[in-house]
C-alpha cells in the first residue's frame, strides 16, 4: 500500500488539530500554566504533581483519549497522522496531562489482540493509563524490565513511569519464564506502591513504582509482550516527536518576538545576523522534524513495513530539535531567559525531558543504522 | 509502480504510460563522449551537440514544456512535467543541456514577457536549439544583487548596453541571456529593468565572453562584457523599473520555490554521472577500509551517515508537506528552505565522504588509484558552487528570517 500524498492528514485531522490548539490556548494560557506548575522554584523541592483535572475531564469528554482506540473496541480509530496533529498541539501548550501516556498504552494494547480488548475498553470508557516498562538503567529496549512475574504475581520495580500520578491504570512489562508479558494493573491492587521522582520538568510528573506480590491481568502472554511493545514503538516515538515539534515552535516564535522587540546598540537583537541566522536554523530543524513526523505517522498508517525506519528518523531528528530549540531560546532571551520568571524555562525543561525520553538521537540513529546498513561486523 | 505513480490523476497516469513507452524506444543510449557532471560544466561542442540532440528529441516527443501553453510551443497539459521528469530519471536519460533556459528563463519569460516575444523565443528554448544563460551577478553585485551597475541607455527606440557580468554559466554556448540591468541610477531597486538579449549573434559586436576557471579546474562559467550592445525595446520583460520584481520570479525558480508562480518547463534533475547523496555515501562506506574493518562498521561514521540520511529524507518530506496547506503555518516557509537545505546537505555529505576516504581523498581525477575515480574531492569542491550561487546560504538565512519569521531587516 502506498502512502497518500497528504500524509493521510485529511479534513478531520485538520479539524482536530485546530480545535486542540484553540482549546489549549483558551483553557491554559502560558501565564496560568506558569502560575500552576511553577509556584515552587526550590531546587530540592518535594516532587509535586499539579494539574487541572477539570480540563482533563473535558479532554476525555471530547474523546481525545480514545482517538487511537480502534472503533471495534469502542474508540474513534483515527490514523496516527491525525493523532500526531493532536500531539503537536499538546506540545505547543506544554500541557500537563496523561494524554500521550494513555495513547501510548492504546497502541500497545491494540497490538495484544484479544487479550488486550478488556483494557482497551477501559480506555474507551475514559480511563487513563501509562506504560511501566522501563528498568532502572533507563533502557529503551522492550525486552528489558526489572519486574518479574512468577505464579501470576508481579514483583520488582518499574522506573521512569510518565504521568504516573495522573493515570488510572498501568501497563506493566514483566519477565515471565519464557519471555516478557504485559499486565494491566489498577492502583488499588494490593502491593502497588508509587514513589514520585523529583524531576526537572515541571510540565510532567514521573515516578518509579514497586510491585510486591501484585496480582494482575495478563494482556499479552509470555513472549508476545516484546512484540506488542515493538509494534507500538514507532507510533510512540512519532507522537513524542510531534509534541517536541509543537513545543519547539512555541520556543521559536516566542524568541523571534522577543529578539524583534528588545533593542541593544540601537537595533532589535534580531537585526544582528549572529541572532537571526541561528533562529533560522531552529526553524529549519523544526521543519525537518515536522515533515519526518508526518511521514512516519503516515507510514505506520499505510505502509507499516517502513514505519520503524521512518519513526527512528523522526525521533532522532526530534531529539536534535528539542536540544537546539531549547538552547537557542534561553540564550537569545539573554539575562531574562536565565530567570525563573521568564516562561521559556517551562518549555526548556519539557524539551530536555522529551529529548531523552523513549530514546535520544544517538540511540535512534544507531538503531536506524542497523536497519539500513546492517549490524556492525565483529 | 513508484509511489508517485500511485497518486497520479487520470491525465497524469495516461501521460506517464506515454512517457514510459516513448523512453523505452527512444533512450539515446550511452554517449561516445565523456559527459560532465552537470550541464553547467559542459566544456566541448561535442558534449553539447550530443545533449542538444537528446533535448530536441525529448521535446519533439512532448516530454519538455509539458505544462506550457501550446501557443508558445508547450504541451498544454496540467501538472505533467513532474511525471515526465520522474520517468526521465527512472529511465536514466542524460541531463538536459539548456538547464538555465528551462529552469529560470522560460518561467520568467512566460510570466513577464509579451505574447509575441513568448511565441518567438520559447519554442527554441524548450527544444534546446537555443541555449540560454543568466546575467545577474557582477563584480560589485554579488549578495547585494540590486547593486548591479550594467546600464542600458535609451537611444531612440533602442537601448545601448554597457557593463560586466560574472559567473555566467553556459555563456560560451548561449544564444540568449536573461539580463538584469539598470536603466535609472537614482533609484537602487526601482532603477532596475530586465531584458532578454542575444549573445551569440552579437559576439564581437558589443559582447565578449571570456571563460573563468573554477577551483575544481573545470571551465563552464564565464564573464561577459557588454560594450555598446544595441538592443530592441521589444526584448524588455515587464515595465521599465520593474526589473527587481522580474528577477524575483527567476530567483524563486532558481531556488526551487518557483512552482508556486509558474510551472517548471523541464527536467532539471536527471541522470548525473555522480550523485552526492547518502546512498552513494553508504556504498563508499562499505568499500572503504578503516582500522582493519570497513568504514561502514565504524560507529562514528555510521552516525554521521545516518545524520545525512535523516536530513535528506527530511528535505524530501518537506517537499511533500509543501503541498499540504493544513500542515504549514506560512506558504513560503518550506519553499524558501529548499535551496539552502539541498546545498548544505550535499556539501556535508561530500565532506564526510572525503573524511571517510582518508589518505586516498588526496587522489584526484587523473590518478588511477583514486577511489570513485576522484569524484568525491571534486564533488566536495563543487558543492561550494551550490552554497554560494543563487544567493549564498547567508543571504538565504536573511530571507528566511525576514520574510518568513518577520525579523527586522539586516544590513
Amino acid at each position: 500500500m502506498a502512502q497518500p500524498k497528504n500524509f493521510g492528514f485529511g479534513e478531520e485531522a485538520a479539524l482536530l488539530k485546530d480545535s486542540a490548539r484553540k482549546f489549549f490556548e483558551e483553557k491554559l494560557p502560558i501565564d496560568k500554566l506558569h502560575a500552576m506548575i511553577a509556584s515552587d522554584p526550590t531546587p530540592d523541592r518535594m516532587p509535586e504533581c499539579t494539574w487541572d483535572k477539570a480540563i482533563w475531564q473535558q479532554m476525555v469528554d471530547l474523546g481525545w483519549t480514545m482517538v487511537a482506540v480502534p472503533e471495534a473496541a469502542g474508540g474513534i480509530g483515527m490514523p496516527v497522522a491525525a493523532v500526531a496533529g493532536l500531539a503537536e498541539e499538546l506540545g505547543r501548550a506544554a500541557f500537563p496531562c496523561p494524554l500521550l501516556s494513555t495513547i501510548n498504552c492504546t497502541y500497545v494494547l491494540a497490538a495484544c489482540g484479544a487479550a488486550g480488548e478488556a483494557a482497551l475498553g477501559e480506555i474507551a470508557e475514559g480511563n487513563s493509563a501509562s506504560l511501566a516498562i522501563t528498568n532502572r538503567e533507563g533502557s529503551w529496549s522492550a525486552a528489558e524490565t526489572d519486574v518479574i512475574c512468577e505464579g501470576g504475581k508481579l514483583n520488582g520495580t518499574a522506573w521512569y513511569v510518565q504521568d504516573a500520578r495522573k493515570v488510572d491504570r498501568l501497563l506493566v512489562s514483566a519477565r515471565n519464564g519464557a519471555g516478557v508479558s504485559l499486565y494491566w494493573v489498577a492502583w488499588d491492587a494490593p502491593g502497588v506502591v508509587l514513589h514520585p521522582d523529583a524531576i526537572v520538568d515541571l510540565s510532567r510528573d514521573q515516578a518509579h513504582i514497586s510491585f510486591t506480590d501484585v496480582e494482575a491481568l495478563e494482556v499479552a502472554v509470555a513472549a508476545d509482550g516484546v512484540a506488542a511493545l515493538e509494534a507500538a514503538f514507532p507510533a510512540i516515538w512519532s507522537l513524542l516527536a510531534a509534541d517536541i515539534v509543537g513545543a519547539a515552535e512555541w520556543l521559536l516564535q516566542t524568541t523571534v518576538e522577543y529578539t524583534s522587540t528588545r533593542k541593544q546598540f540601537d537595533h532589535p537583537l534580531a537585526f544582528f545576523q549572529a541572532v537571526k541566522h541561528p533562529l533560522v536554523n531552529v526553524m529549519v530543524q523544526i521543519d525537518q522534524t515536522k515533515s519526518l513526523v508526518y511521514n512516519a505517522a503516515c507510514a505506520i498508517d499505510s505502509e507499516p513495513d517502513n514505519g520503524l525506519k521512518f519513526a527512528h528518523m523522526a525521533k532522532a531528528s526530534a531529539s536534535e530539535t528539542a536540544a537546539l530549540s531549547s538552547s537557542r531560546a534561553v540564550q537569545y532571551h539573554g539575562g531574562i531567559g536565565f530567570t525563573w520568571e521568564c516562561y521559556v524555562h517551562i518549555y526548556f525543561k519539557r524539551q530536555k525531558h522529551s529529548q531523552m525520553l523513549w530514546g535520544d538521537a544517538d540511540w535512534h540513529r544507531c538503531k536506524l543504522a542497523e536497519e539500513v546498513m546492517g549490524p556492525v561486523a565483529a | 509502480m513508484s509511489d508517485s505513480a500511485r497518486r497520479d490523476s487520470p491525465e497524469q497516469a495516461e501521460f506517464r504510460q506515454y512517457c514510459k513507452a516513448w523512453l523505452e524506444d527512444n533512450h539515446p543510449g550511452e554517449p561516445k563522449v565523456r559527459l560532465p557532471l552537470s550541464p553547467l560544466e559542459i566544456m566541448t561542442q561535442e558534449q553539447l551537440s550530443y545533449l542538444q540532440g537528446w533535448q530536441k528529441s525529448a521535446y519533439d516527443a512532448g516530454l519538455i514544456g509539458c505544462d506550457y501553453p501550446q501557443e508558445v510551443g508547450g504541451g498544454g497539459h496540467k501538472d505533467c512535467q513532474r511525471v515526465a521528469n520522474e520517468e526521465m530519471i527512472a529511465a536514466r536519460t542524460p541531463f538536459l543541456p539548456n538547464v538555465i533556459g528551462l529552469g529560470m528563463a522560460a518561467p520568467t519569460v512566460l510570466y513577464h514577457g509579451q505574447e509575441q516575444l513568448k511565441r518567438e523565443l520559447l519554442p527554441r528554448l524548450l527544444s534546446g536549439e537555443d541555449i540560454w544563460c543568466q546575467g545577474f551577478s557582477e563584480p560589485e553585485a554579488g549578495s547585494d544583487l540590486a547593486n548591479v551597475q550594467t546600464f542600458a541607455h535609451k537611444k531612440g527606440d533602442k537601448w545601448l548596453i554597457n557593463g560586466h557580468k560574472v559567473w555566467t554559466s553556459l555563456a560560451h554556448f548561449s544564444e540568449w541571456m536573461i539580463l538584469l540591468l539598470r536603466t535609472d541610477k537614482a533609484h537602487k531597486y526601482d532603477g532596475l529593468s530586465y531584458f532578454v538579449v542575444p549573445i551569440r549573434s552579437a559576439l564581437g559586436k558589443g559582447v565578449t565572453v571570456r571563460p573563468l576557471i573554477k577551483i575544481t579546474g573545470e571551465t563552464g562559467f564565464n564573464e561577459v562584457i557588454f560594450e555598446d550592445l544595441e538592443v530592441d525595446d521589444r526584448f524588455r520583460l515587464d515595465e521599465l523599473g520593474k526589473g527587481w520584481q522580474v528577477a524575483m520570479t527567476t530567483l524563486l525558480h532558481e531556488r526551487g520555490a518557483g512552482e508556486l508562480q509558474t510551472p517548471r518547463s523541464g527536467g532539471l534533475r536527471s541522470k548525473a554521472t555522480h550523485v552526492t547523496n547518502t546512498k552513494h555515501l553508504m556504498e563508499l562506506a562499505k568499500q572503504t577500509p578503516r582500522n582493519g574493518k570497513h568504514a561502514s562498521d565504524d560507529p562514528l561514521l555510521r552516525d554521521k551517515v545516518m545524520k545525512q540520511l535523516i536530513r535528506e529524507e527530511g528535505l524530501r518530506q518537506n517537499q511533500r508537506r509543501m503541498r499540504v496547506p493544513a500542515l504549514q503555518d506560512h506558504p513560503m516557509r518550506l519553499p524558501l528552505q529548499n535551496k539552502l537545505l539541498a546545498s548544505e546537505i550535499a556539501q556535508d555529505t561530500a565532506a564526510i565522504a572525503v573524511d571517510m576516504e582518508g589518505a586516498s581523498a588526496s587522489l584526484y581525477l587523473g590518478d588511477e588509484n583514486a577511489p570513485a575515480a576522484g569524484q568525491w574531492p571534486m564533488a566536495y569542491m563543487n558543492s561550494y558552487g551550490m552554497t554560494i550561487a543563487a544567493g549564498t546560504s547567508e543571504v538565504q538565512r536573511n530571507i528566511l528570517g525576514e520574510r518568513v519569521l518577520g525579523m527586522p531587516k539586516s544590513k
